[in-house]
């Protein structure tokens, strides 16, 4: 389950910045991703969108504090 | 006006003022296609992405006149068509654009229209034959490396080749001269050499527009939710429809105040470099619909589909530098635009308020300006309005 969420969220990412795939490999699964992956607002809210129609869950703003690294992120998804 | 069906012919347009020559990569439409105003035409490859050309009239395609990835001069027709005729509809380019003083006169029969932030000049030769879905820096690097795309599995959207997957196939490639780099470099080097910049700054209390956005996007669905940066987007261009002597083009010794306000927003590329969409009549739009331009613009920004209208007309551009930028930015304006409004990475800091020291969310906002054009005054009164705005957001 937390694969599949793990592979779910990757995949976001590489659609959303094709050109950050190679570094996607290997991120820490702990860091604050945005800010590692230097992804700006739009990007984020690009991911969002994808996650939240991937798993039909909203993602209420008030939980993007949260949802810093892809841990955090699988976590809170499942 | 005439109902007289007339033979015309379309020219490949200008995607910047550098930008002397261009290759049409792809047809988007076939020989006997009926085409109204608006739908895009072709695609054709410049050295920072491919870019989506329009027709700016009804017709029907009657021919092709230039072959898939030919080199041909801007202002060269490419396609012939039958209809009324462009006469009734022209694009909606901005006023003249002005001599290119370091460029040779070109060849073509109009002025192209002013570029938007960065132009987007043609590649060099290197292009491949074959036309496989992939990322404009890929075939770059293909060309350079001697690499065939359709020999290469690419992992991008929908199996684009990108930049990383020619890694796979490659062995010692040489470190690619960057020809974005040079465009830049020669466009801001012109805004300095030409244009006398004054700045301003003013600090602006986010907290009204931070409450304002939250209490909207709480109850929209995440698809509609609103990012700052279209609010900032939209009290620019409300503050440039006020002040027009902010929001034109220099042109001849002259200011020549826009008619509209088109804003181009800065995207940078994870790549290196930036382009510049803009936002036709911001001041005409809401800022949800802002918003769902920005998006569009900045995906396709990334993915190499931007649209050639966007890339022409802007009246005066922002620099939004985000959450991980810097506290400001001292701009460099994009000639032969007069303005250039920077937002600075929005910080908790301590603000005085009705005599006592709070912490607020503050932006600094800043202002690069064309002295010759206006005057500190007048740029003053400019942040003024802009950061009424933000502080009110109901009236945005």
């Amino acid at each position: 389950m937390t694969e599949e969420l793990d592979a779910l969220v990757r995949r976001a990412l590489t659609e959303v910045a094709p050109e950050l795939a190679p570094e996607l490999d290997d991120l820490d699964p702990n860091v604050d991703l945005w800010r590692e992956l230097e992804l700006d607002s739009m990007d984020h809210l690009s991911v969002m969108t994808r996650l939240s129609e991937a798993t039909g869950r909203d993602i209420p703003e008030r939980d993007y504090p949260k949802l810093r690294s892809l841990h955090a992120i699988c976590e809170y998804l499942a | 006006m005439s109902d007289d069906v007339a033979t015309f012919d379309y020219a490949l347009p200008s995607l910047g003022a550098d930008m002397d020559v261009g290759r049409i990569v792809e047809w988007r439409v076939a020989v006997g296609d009926a085409v109204s105003r608006g739908d895009v035409m072709a695609v054709v490859e410049t050295e920072k992405s491919d870019i989506d050309i329009e027709i700016w009239h009804d017709g029907v395609v009657e021919e092709f006149l230039v072959d898939l990835e030919e080199e041909i001069p801007v202002g060269t027709p490419i396609v012939r068509l039958t209809g009324r005729g462009p006469a009734e509809h022209e694009p909606a380019v901005p006023p003249a654009s002005p001599p290119e003083p370091t460029s040779p006169t070109g060849a073509s029969p109009s002025p192209p229209p002013a570029a938007s932030l960065v132009e987007t000049p043609a590649r060099p030769a290197s292009a491949p034959t074959a036309r496989v879905r992939s990322s404009p820096r890929a075939r770059h690097l293909a060309g350079e490396r001697g690499i065939d795309l359709a020999g290469v599995v690419g992992t991008g959207p929908d199996g684009a080749v990108i930049a990383a997957d020619l890694d796979t196939v490659a062995g010692e490639a040489p470190a690619p001269p960057d020809r974005m780099r040079s465009v830049i470099a020669a466009r801001m080097e012109r805004s300095n050499r030409e244009i006398p910049h004054y700045h301003l700054a003013l600090d602006v209390d986010l907290t009204r527009l931070d409450r304002w956005l939250a209490e909207r996007n709480e109850a929209a669905p995440i698809a509609e939710r609103i990012l700052p940066a279209a609010a900032f987007v939209r009290a620019v261009a409300l503050a440039a429809a006020t002040h027009p002597e902010l929001n034109g083009h220099w042109i001849e010794d002259r200011l020549v105040p826009a008619t509209e306000v088109n804003v181009a927003m800065a995207v940078s590329l994870r790549r290196g470099g930036l382009m510049t969409p803009k936002v036709e009549h911001a001041d005409r739009r809401s800022v949800a619909e802002i918003m769902a331009e920005l998006r569009q613009h900045v995906t396709a920004a990334r993915t190499g589909s931007l649209k050639a209208s966007w890339m022409t007309g802007a009246t005066i551009t922002v620099t939004n530098l985000g959450d991980h930028g810097a506290d400001l930015v001292h701009g460099v304006i994009s000639p032969p635009e007069v303005a250039l409004v920077g937002i600075g990475r929005p910080t908790e800091r301590p603000w005085a308020v009705d005599g006592s020291v709070v912490v607020r969310r503050i932006v600094t906002v800043t202002l690069a300006a064309d002295h010759r054009a206006t005057d500190g005054a007048s740029g003053s009164r400019f942040l003024r309005a802009m950061a009424d705005l933000l502080e009110h957001p109901e009236e945005l």
